[in-house]
């Protein structure tokens, strides 16, 4: 244990902040799951010429082309937190990885470099109606005719798809090979001909996703990622990228100090909430579970800078970072009492309705990506060694 | 930056394992604590040559001059084999405080013979932490007078290290006149706690405590973050034990682990218990490294260890079913060593509250 910096990681976050201090303020605010604006794009564009977002991916596919470095892009992602600035991107973390690792030369040129500035979002199809925890037994099928596929079928929960410029789509092209081994990868745009968007309103009140119609889309045969039948191995390449960033640490610490400074200005009876005694423990016992997340994150951190299997610490963490958000929104709601309920641009709304908005999308965060339920089947099964569940021999 | 242990720390903490795993089988413990026994002395003794009682003791002292890390990883180790040897009070306790406020020549006389296992050291210190039954001690003139409870490994100690009343801390010979002590029957019978009364006994302060309560701070910080150390080494043995019992035992033509109640019970308890680890290796570093946060860390490893300790604990039981509560198993010994060191040295709501102090909160 030396949690000391380097000469040179000591004066790379010096630059961070200097850069930070500089340009903090032309960052954009809001939401980046938007389609980009041109704020958004210049915002991008600065950090990337900085070396301060899509820092690893070659200059050729647009990025900054830095050798990894681990504990900078850990310093980056720390210092724009501490400082409540909104961070780059790398592209779309789950494709851009992907096609880094197996697209092909063409895929790669035509699409990681627009994808890396930001022009081009894309939505990720995979969840159909029939096909939830248990995807693989997705139905969306692709049939070759001439030099195009042709997709007939529908997702659900597509995050994004109403902006979205593209689709990396999942569907079934070999409908007679087991499940696993049917399935392809592909990516088209969303203004392909047949295919009908209709979005879904969540609890929050915004449509975030939506239901996808493919009827009679033609897609050329090329735009296939990895072989055919194969795109279940290519896929699982992305979840592996997806639960590495959901469950953030630097986010929860965020949100806990905001808490805290509630916790100081707002008063019941005069008292003020970190003055009573009973909201305070709340508060605690939250704090500790905070910070065993943030170091859990941080042993997660070294393990990998020395690439060693950070083993349990890692697998852990999807199913107790989107909890321990969950808890901590519950939380600001119920020391906030009646004007906890108070929503939209309701008068006396505290931080503009984010611990509700946060309470809601962070249920939404638990179950997208693979549920709670499903990371325990995890943990138990791939880490732990339990034994699978015994399929039964006919299901009803 | 680099969160991990050293190769030297996995290679100490491996020693003592296996050490304890040949040295002091549950049948050994049984057989002691049966008999009313204190402390396994030659296990003790062992772990003395070993050098792990002198570990925080500098060498020129005759100790190995380690961290709070290391302790942390021997506390980690002897609550995974319930060990029923001093450690906590002998030897992280009592040398915090002697290093914190002992003259010269206490730290001369004392810190060596503690090191090489020649003299055991208990520590009471709870009525600093809460009093209950207007117990306490006092100093006067014409010595130490009053009670203290729950002195840790108080029973085989030759040397106790007291807290008065005003926070100054005192070293009493446990054979001198006006002392008495008896044992406390406690849940976890593989550790020791004495009620010591004091009657006019005479004593010597540890001169950097006198109108100055940081010592003791210091001292309490120590003990409570070996305490929770040692929560994680019981309780993840008993997680160990159960994904073992989850893959072996049968029932309705299966293995249990294979029915999802059972499974999730054990990833729950891995999911709560894995970044405890990282919690106390932060904690215990911020101890020697990082002193403004220091305080606040221990508490906070103390009282997050004891819930997530109590979760393990229950869990475990349950998954072993019936077998779990039994006395012919005994995995209960774990389960009470847990349960003990959530009480001791301040249970959770109190401590979480001085992690608030610590804080500026309050
Ligand atoms: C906010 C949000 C955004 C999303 N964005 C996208 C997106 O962009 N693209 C996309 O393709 N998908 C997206 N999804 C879909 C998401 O991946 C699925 O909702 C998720 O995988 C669960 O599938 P399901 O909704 O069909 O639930 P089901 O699989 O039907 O699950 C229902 C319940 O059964 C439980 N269950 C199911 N199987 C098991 C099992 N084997 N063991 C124990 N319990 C089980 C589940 O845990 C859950 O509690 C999004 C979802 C949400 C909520």
């Amino acid at each position: 244990m030396d949690l000391n910096y380097s000469l040179e990681h000591e004066s790379f976050r010096n630059e961070v902040r200097a850069f930070l201090a500089a340009n903090g303020d032309k960052a954009p605010t809001g939401t980046i799951f938007r389609k980009q604006t041109k704020e958004d794009l210049g915002w991008q564009k600065l950090l990337i010429e900085h070396g301060y977002a899509a820092r690893t991916i070659p200059k050729e596919y647009g990025g900054y082309g830095a050798e990894t470095d681990i504990l900078k892009s850990y310093i980056i992602a720390d210092e724009f937190a501490r400082q409540g600035v909104r961070p780059g991107h790398s592209g779309d973390f789950r494709l851009v990885p992907t096609l880094l690792e197996l697209g092909t030369e063409e895929q790669k040129q035509q699409y990681i470099a627009p994808t890396v500035s930001g022009e081009m979002t894309w939505c990720q199809g995979y969840s159909e109606p029939g096909a939830g925890s248990d995807l693989a037994s997705l139905s969306t099928k692709a049939v070759v005719d001439g030099d195009d596929f042709v997709i007939n079928g529908q997702k659900i929960w597509t995050s994004g798809a109403h902006y979205a410029d593209m689709i990396f789509c999942l569907v079934r092209t070999e409908p007679d090979a087991p499940k696993h081994q049917g399935i392809s990868y592909l990516l088209f745009p969303m203004s392909t001909p047949g295919i009908e968007i209709r979005p879904l309103v969540n609890m929050t009140g915004d449509a975030t996703f939506s239901e996808v119609f493919f009827t009679d889309v033609r897609v050329p045969t090329s735009q296939i990622v990895g072989a055919r039948g194969e795109g279940w191995f290519v896929a699982n390449a992305t979840l592996k990228h997806e639960r590495g960033g959901l469950g953030d640490p630097n986010q929860a610490e965020e949100r806990f100090h905001s808490i805290l400074e509630m916790m100081k200005q707002e008063k019941i009876d005069g008292v003020r909430l970190i003055d009573q005694p009973v909201y305070r423990d709340r508060l605690l016992k939250l704090q500790a579970r905070i910070l065993s997340m943030k170091f859990n994150g941080m042993r997660i951190l070294s393990s990998s800078i020395k690439g060693d299997d950070p083993g349990l610490a890692a697998w852990i963490v999807k199913l107790q970072g989107c909890e321990l958000n969950h808890q901590m929104a519950a939380m600001a709601i119920d020391i906030l009492g009646e004007i906890g309920i108070l929503y939209d641009d309701s008068p006396h709304l505290r931080d503009a309705g984010f611990w509700q908005y946060s309470y809601m999308l962070d249920l939404g965060l638990i179950i997208g990506g693979g549920t709670a339920q499903i990371q325990k089947n995890m943990i138990g099964e791939r880490a732990l060694g339990l034994p699978k569940e015994p399929k039964p021999q006919e299901v009803e | 930056m680099d969160f991990s242990l050293s190769e030297e720390q996995h290679m100490l903490q491996e020693s003592i394992s296996r050490l304890l795993t040949t040295e002091c089988p549950l049948n050994d413990i049984r057989e002691l604590v049966d008999s009313g026994g204190d402390c396994l002395t030659e296990v003790q003794q062992k772990i003395a040559e070993s050098g792990v009682a002198g570990i925080l003791i500098p060498e020129n002292l005759g100790g190995v001059g380690l961290t709070l890390l290391d302790a942390a990883l021997i506390a980690e180790s002897l609550g995974g084999a319930v060990a029923p040897v001093p450690f906590i009070a002998s030897s992280v306790m009592a040398p915090v405080a002697l290093l914190e406020a002992g003259s010269d020549e206490q730290k001369e006389k004392w810190l060596p013979q503690i090191a090489s296992g020649a003299a055991i050291f208990g520590t009471g210190v709870t009525e600093q932490i809460g009093n209950r039954e207007d117990r306490g001690i006092t100093a006067s003139a014409d010595g130490l007078n009053g009670t203290a409870m729950f002195v840790l490994d108080g029973m085989s100690a030759d040397m106790l290290i007291i807290a008065d009343d005003s926070g100054c801390m005192h070293l009493v010979d446990s054979q001198a006149s006006g002392l008495s002590r008896q044992k406390l029957k406690t849940i976890d019978r593989t550790r020791t706690v004495a009620e010591v009364i004091l009657d006019g006994v005479t004593s010597e302060p540890l001169p950097g405590s006198h109108s100055n309560r940081e010592p003791l701070l210091k001292t309490i910080d120590a003990g409570r973050l070996m305490l929770a150390a040692d929560t994680l080494g019981a309780a993840q043995y008993m997680l160990e034990k159960s994904i073992a019992y989850a893959k072996e035992r049968k029932q309705f033509n299966r293995v249990i682990g294979s029915f999802q109640a059972v499974k999730h019970m054990c990833s729950e308890m891995v999911a709560e218990l894995e970044p405890c680890r990282s919690l106390i290796w932060y904690a215990a570093y911020a101890g020697t490294s990082i002193p403004a946060e220091a305080r606040m860390m221990a508490c906070h490893a103390k009282a997050h260890l004891s819930e997530v300790g109590q979760f393990v604990a229950r869990t475990a039981t349950e998954i072993h079913g019936g077998m779990g509560v039994t006395d012919l198993l005994g995995l209960h010994y774990w389960f009470k060593r847990i349960g003990f060191n959530r009480q001791l040295l301040g249970a959770p709501e109190l401590v979480r509250e001085e992690a608030a102090r610590a804080q500026g909160w309050v």
